[in-house]
């Protein structure tokens, strides 16, 4: 917990500096007759982003924080399992959206998370895989009118449009 | 005053049979469109809008208020049951909402919610009815300045919801109001913060997105590891006892709901404030003024009474400019007042005159429409419960896909549920080392709003910081808002001088 | 100055063809071999909710419903971000060219030539109809008193830079027309943006500015309610609206400009697809609801399509890119 509280402060602080440099590509000063300049508002918070990550670092030295004085592990070994298999079911499906669409990645996703993570079995797998898309089509596509994204089955749902309306 | 005879006339308009079935149908989809995280109040008008020109234009616009009006009941919904605001305005209600629905009592909060927002909008669209006129020429009058300081004041109202560690507090406000500044610069008409030139960022980081990446996936993973994988999301009952009990235990709230309301309504009439600010507000008052503020937070009903009431009775004030002045008080307003257009009608001041039947017939639907909405809502509250009841492993996975398609949706941009997933993971590091991460998505609402009003502000002053002071409206906010900021600091240092530091 | 034109003289040609497009389609519906939308059409807003653009989109979308012009539905998208960038990188690189539309500003020309990093050449986009020319007018509040350009002037004048013009962002069609406003009288009136041309009406009906150069249809309400009044009009003749106020033309200065509203398709949009979108909004346009929509928004201009419509862009892309040079907004 420590060492992460520190590591934390420390990218957090680096990325402030970023901003910082990012917030540069506009004025930053003070434009006299106008006021603050287009990157004045990002770049000064940034600096105090910047000015809060040494705070941070500062009190993590004189151990000030409950987080700095704690000897726990951040993240054991099976919480980071746990994370690592959650966060990376969820880039997965994310990153099938642009492949397969999301008809194919969220049933894709409903299976491994209900069957192989929650140990359901395949009934209730198979009816939460099958009944997700068709009520996330009929109620975002047909009621809402918001189109999600399809990958390469883009053409088959033109009959099923043709159908619709 | 001739106000009765016309909204009598109204309410014979309203209880048509067809306007009643409109209002009941659209208070039913709103609450529905309201629940899901992703989709608000803007979603549910926008997108029913083209399906208008079936009925009448007041028939349209009565639809349309009562989707209006359930999805702000809605919002709260998934607010206490996930902990995921479903819009900017349902923010303030996950602070003691959520704790509420942890405890066990997502019962007594989901009924706390949908009483204050009846309340609220009864509130609403009472002041509405008398003060229609005099108040819309005060909206009128709110220029940059005035916006500028109630924007402070907003801000004067939340540093007391952060943790003790003050500078992961600050640091969370700041990065929310600097991704609120991602996007164009409309003063200089120059695009910033465009990360890696992606035109993703071109559109700005929409509010949506911190907060769903946040309370959606962050706080998922965060639970799932505290569990172990195998948490029940709450244990919730409902009874009718329950539910007399928790109705006995709100009207010691009278005070928090009026308060509320009234905050709320108000803020709610100024032009681009909107209903988020009002429900801040109406927490961070309600907080500040408390005999036990330590109680926020961690579950205080009326932690949910105040910003649910604020907020609907918002939306009824953010209709006020919209009809007289032909001036959207929030996106939904916009969307409705594009709604009137195409409908024929020119809002604007001469709307009340040219249009009696329609203003009065909307307006007295509002007064039906805010019943039936609560009705709706209690009458679903057992089908709420019983989805809390499924097992972890079954509602997890439902709820990563509805933030995902949330997310989406919005802006059918898969940037944005990219950079969500970002938040989620990094806010869930943040989260594990206690950085308070509500601030940052409020300011992410209020930066926006904040930032180009000071700008011009100075532009018109000519860079003199006088301007906030000597306009009367702007002034007198300016004072209560340094007030509201001084005045905590001066009871810590009091804290502080009672009882020196241990350690 | 130099004098600068822009005028719709197309426009009735572009109406005859557009009703001409119209009829021919109306009489063959449903023509076995005719190409339609296979699926949802994307009609991307290049501008946010609530404005004058995406009222228009919706005000369509209607139509389109309404008579069932369509079998799919048209469903908006709004992408202002900036200043429409977001919108033309949209457009520009569509998977499905054939159902992507937009319905564009004058942005379509300022923000490719202000922010060629996007790389966007308006001329690959297809031209599918201008639906209307939108109009400007400069306006005052009721209470100044003023209400001849000479008063405005000598008003402006006495205050110099506090006199206070709003409008809808820098280097927007009001910050080009307040330079106008500047050079040709004089002036040093301070440009102030704000988000939309609501809020800009707003502001000058709350005295928080002394005037704007909005569109009829974002002044009107406050214009019936007697709370703003127009003094000039920026068009080639006065406004049936707003008879009492002369063109600049009139007072000497030759100074025309209008803001498009034109749909555009994607880049690399089938002929077939081209042909119906084109007939499809001539359709539109020339339904009662546009043309009455058009009255009483004081729209002007015809339809007009096809290359007459690229010819049309690049004309007032050229026209653009000058008056940008001159407020030295180009680098």
């Amino acid at each position: 917990m420590r060492m992460a509280e520190l590591a934390m402060g420390v990218v957090m602080g680096v990325f402030s500096l970023y901003l910082m440099w990012k917030s540069t590509e506009l004025p930053i000063g003070w434009i006299p007759g106008e006021g603050p300049g287009g990157g004045a508002w990002s770049f000064w918070l940034s600096t105090g982003m910047l000015l809060c990550c040494i705070a941070i670092v500062i009190r993590w030295a004189k151990r000030m924080t409950p987080q700095s004085r704690s000897t726990e592990v951040y993240m054991d070994s099976r919480g980071l399992k746990l994370f690592l298999l959650n966060a990376g079911a969820l880039t997965a499906m994310i990153g099938l959206f642009h492949i397969i669409g999301a008809y194919g990645a969220i049933p894709a996703f409903l299976i491994f998370y209900l069957r192989f993570m929650g140990g359901h079995s395949w009934r209730l797998t198979g009816t939460f895989a099958a009944v997700t898309p068709v009520v996330t089509f009929l109620f975002f596509e047909i009621a809402l009118q918001k189109t999600l994204p399809k990958g390469f089955t883009d053409p088959w749902f033109e009959p099923i449009f043709a159908f619709f309306y | 005053m001739d106000i009765l005879p016309l909204l009598l006339n109204g309410f014979a308009i309203a209880f048509e049979p067809l306007n009643l079935a409109l209002i009941i149908g659209g208070c039913a989809i709103g609450l529905f469109i309201g629940a899901m995280p992703g989709l608000g109040s803007v979603n549910g008008v926008a997108i029913l809008l083209p399906m208008t020109f079936l009925v009448p234009p007041t028939g349209a616009i009565i639809f349309l208020g009562a989707i209006y009006y359930g999805a702000m009941y809605g919002g709260a919904i998934s607010s206490i049951m996930l902990g995921i605001p479903g819009a900017s305005t349902a923010v303030a209600t996950t602070f003691d909402g959520r704790p509420m629905a942890i405890k066990g009592e997502a019962d007594k909060a989901l009924i706390a919610a949908a009483t204050a927002s009846f309340v609220g909008g009864s509130v609403g669209v009472v002041l509405f009815t008398l003060f229609a006129p005099p108040l819309a020429d005060v909206a009128l009058t709110f220029g940059a300045p005035e916006i500028f300081a109630l924007m402070l004041m907003a801000f004067a109202t939340f540093i007391g919801l952060g943790t003790d560690d003050i500078p992961k507090t600050i640091f969370s406000i700041f990065i929310g109001l600097v991704f609120g500044a991602v996007g164009l610069d409309i003063i200089s008409g120059e695009p910033r913060l465009i990360f890696g030139d992606i035109p993703g960022f071109y559109h700005g980081i929409n509010f949506l997105v911190l907060a769903i990446g946040i309370y959606g996936i962050g706080e998922m993973l965060w639970t799932i590891e505290i569990s172990k994988g195998n948490a029940m999301m709450s244990k919730a009952t409902i009874s009718v006892p329950r539910i007399l009990n928790t109705l006995v235990e709100l009207t010691r709230t009278w005070r928090t709901m009026l308060m509320g309301s009234f905050l709320g309504y108000f803020v709610g009439i100024l032009p681009a404030a909107g209903a988020t600010p009002g429900s801040l507000m109406a927490y961070g008052v309600a907080k500040t003024f408390a005999k036990d503020p330590e109680t926020y937070g961690k579950g205080n009903i009326k932690g949910v009474v105040a910003p649910e009431a604020a907020n609907n009775a918002a939306s009824t004030g953010a209709m006020l400019p919209m009809l007289t002045l032909g001036i959207p008080g929030s996106p939904t307003t916009a969307i409705l007042l594009g709604g009137m257009v195409i409908w024929g009608l020119e809002p604007g001041p001469m709307v009340f005159t040219d249009h009696p039947d329609f203003v009065w017939g909307f307006i007295a639907s509002l007064y039906v429409a805010n019943l039936f909405a609560l009705l709706i809502n209690i009458a679903f509250i057992p089908a709420f419960i019983a989805v809390l009841k499924m097992p972890f492993t079954i509602l997890a996975p439902i709820i990563f896909v509805l933030c995902i398609v949330g997310g989406f949706v919005p802006t059918l941009d898969m940037h944005d549920v990219w950079l969500m997933l970002i938040f989620g993971i990094v806010g869930y590091f943040m989260r594990k080392l206690d950085y308070p991460m509500a601030p940052a998505v409020l300011a992410i609402v209020l930066g926006p709003l904040a930032e180009p009003a000071l700008r011009q502000s100075l532009l018109i002053s000519g860079g003199s910081f006088a301007i906030f002071f000597t306009r009367p409206y702007a002034g007198v906010i300016m004072a209560i808002a340094i007030a509201l900021f001084v005045l905590p600091l001066i009871k810590i240092a009091l804290d502080k001088y009672r009882r020196p530091k241990d350690g | 100055m130099k004098k600068v034109k822009i005028s719709g003289r197309v426009g009735l040609l572009g109406l005859a063809i557009g009703l001409l497009t119209g009829l021919s389609v109306a009489t063959v519906p449903g023509d076995a071999g005719a190409w339609e939308p296979k699926k949802p059409v994307e009609f991307i807003i290049m501008a946010g909710k609530g404005g004058g653009a995406d009222k228009a989109v919706r005000y369509m979308q209607n139509i389109i419903a309404k008579h069932k012009l369509s079998s799919k539905p048209f469903t908006p998208i709004n992408k202002p971000g900036g200043t429409g960038a977001e919108a033309l990188i949209y457009v520009k690189g569509a998977k499905d060219p054939d159902h992507t539309i937009m319905f564009t500003l004058n942005s379509f020309y300022t923000t490719p030539l202000r922010q060629p990093k996007i790389k966007v050449d308006i001329s690959k986009f297809t031209p599918i109809g201008r639906m209307a020319e939108d109009t400007f007018l400069l306006w005052v509040h009721k209470d100044s008193g003023i209400t001849n350009v000479k008063q405005f002037v000598k008003a402006a004048k006495a205050k110099g830079n506090a006199w206070i013009m709003a409008g809808t962002g820098k280097n927007s069609e009001d910050n080009l027309l307040t330079d106008f406003l500047n050079k040709a009288y004089g002036l040093n009136m301070k440009y102030v943006p704000y988000k939309g041309g609501g809020r800009v009406a707003k502001e000058l009906a709350g005295k928080n500015a002394n005037s704007t150069v909005n569109n009829p249809s974002e002044q009107l309400g406050f214009y019936q309610a007697g709370k703003t009044v127009p003094i000039a009009a920026f068009t080639p003749a006065r406004l049936p609206l707003f008879a009492d106020a002369p063109t600049f033309k009139e007072l000497g200065k030759d100074f025309v400009y209008f803001m498009q509203r034109t749909v555009v398709g994607a880049p690399g949009m089938s002929k077939e697809a081209a042909t119906y979108y084109r007939q499809l909004f001539a359709q539109i346009y020339g339904s009662d609801e546009w043309q009455g929509y058009m009255t009483k928004k004081s729209l002007q201009g015809g339809f007009i399509t096809g290359d007459i419509l690229m010819r049309y862009w690049l004309r007032e892309k050229a026209v653009h890119k000058v008056m940008l040079q001159k407020m030295g907004a180009l680098k």
